[in-house]
């Protein structure tokens, strides 16, 4: 399934922890070994997933976001355009720690799905949830953080 | 770290996490975690395609301003789960506080944790993230 491999480097937390607005100096240390990682730091992984889809790709001519138009996405005739991609929206997160994650890690990605199930909501219609799990394991195989992941897809905009 | 004889179930903390968040904070979290969705970036694509008011902010960047208050709480590198439920989205210009709440200190494993109860709101008092913790005590 994935592919992701992750070198887990000091200026790759560095920029996290800024765009978290945290100041922990313990995420900015000079030294690889005084460094730690903040908690969410493992979602960063996806920058090392070759084919992470919310990324542009490289020569690719079918992103999704706007240029001259609202959306990239060529329409198919099927209907299904970008927007069917923008629906999809995180319900929920949740991480399990086993050891701490280091600063020269190479971390691997496992991922698993998980249940799915629907709800009918008054905000968006009907929802369709999906979990998947992900285990994250170092070089020497040991399993560093489990993560598990709801997807849900609305059937129009959430009402604010 | 959380000292066992310094704690009791019913303790909170509160943190201010952003005042005003800016559209610049949200590009910054999706070039550092690599999630590029232009739902959180592109107003054109939001508006137009998507339906939405406006760009609004990762569910994952709300988690990771939560977690600043999270460890700052508990301390580095004591966390043993943190999980949260997204309930509400999190817009530019939004000012959010988030409260951690000690509902049990348990004996597991030779180890003393603590079970934390998470709730982030907005300005308006929506609660945006609702979650929990596990974090090790000394």
């Amino acid at each position: 399934m994935s592919k992701i491999k992750m070198p887990v480097e000091k200026s790759h937390i560095m920029m996290f922890a800024r765009s978290i607005g945290d100041a922990n100096p313990k995420y900015y240390e000079e030294k690889d070994e005084n460094v730690i990682a903040p908690p969410t730091f493992i979602q960063s992984s996806a920058q090392f997933d070759p084919e992470y889809f919310l990324r542009p790709k490289i020569g690719g001519d079918n992103w999704f976001g706007s240029g001259k138009e609202a959306t990239g996405m060529k329409s198919s005739g099927s209907g299904s355009g970008g927007g069917g991609a923008a629906m999809g929206l995180h319900a929920e997160q949740h991480y399990e720690y086993h050891q701490p994650l280091n600063v020269g890690d190479v971390i691997t990605a496992e991922v698993k799905p998980g249940k799915s199930w629907e709800k009918e909501s008054k905000r968006a219609g009907k929802l369709k949830f999906s979990e998947s799990v992900t285990e994250y394991r170092n070089q020497d195989g040991e399993l560093i953080i489990t993560a598990t992941s709801v997807g849900v897809v609305t059937e129009k905009p959430v009402e604010n | 770290m959380l000292k066992k004889n310094e704690i009791k179930i019913g303790d909170t903390y509160s943190e201010k996490i952003v005042e005003d968040l800016k559209r610049t904070q949200i590009v910054q979290y999706a070039g550092a975690s690599g999630d590029y969705n232009p739902l959180h970036s592109d107003d054109k694509f939001t508006k137009e395609i998507a339906g939405y008011p406006g760009v609004f902010a990762h569910g994952m960047l709300s988690m990771g301003m939560t977690g600043k208050m999270l460890t700052n709480f508990v301390g580095d590198g004591t966390l043993k789960k943190y999980g949260v439920r997204f309930t509400n989205q999190v817009w530019p210009g939004d000012s959010l506080e988030s409260t951690a709440t000690i509902i049990d200190i348990k004996e597991e494993d030779g180890e003393t944790l603590a079970e934390i109860a998470i709730e982030t709101k907005n300005q308006d008092g929506a609660t945006v993230i609702t979650g929990s913790a596990t974090a090790k005590v000394g």
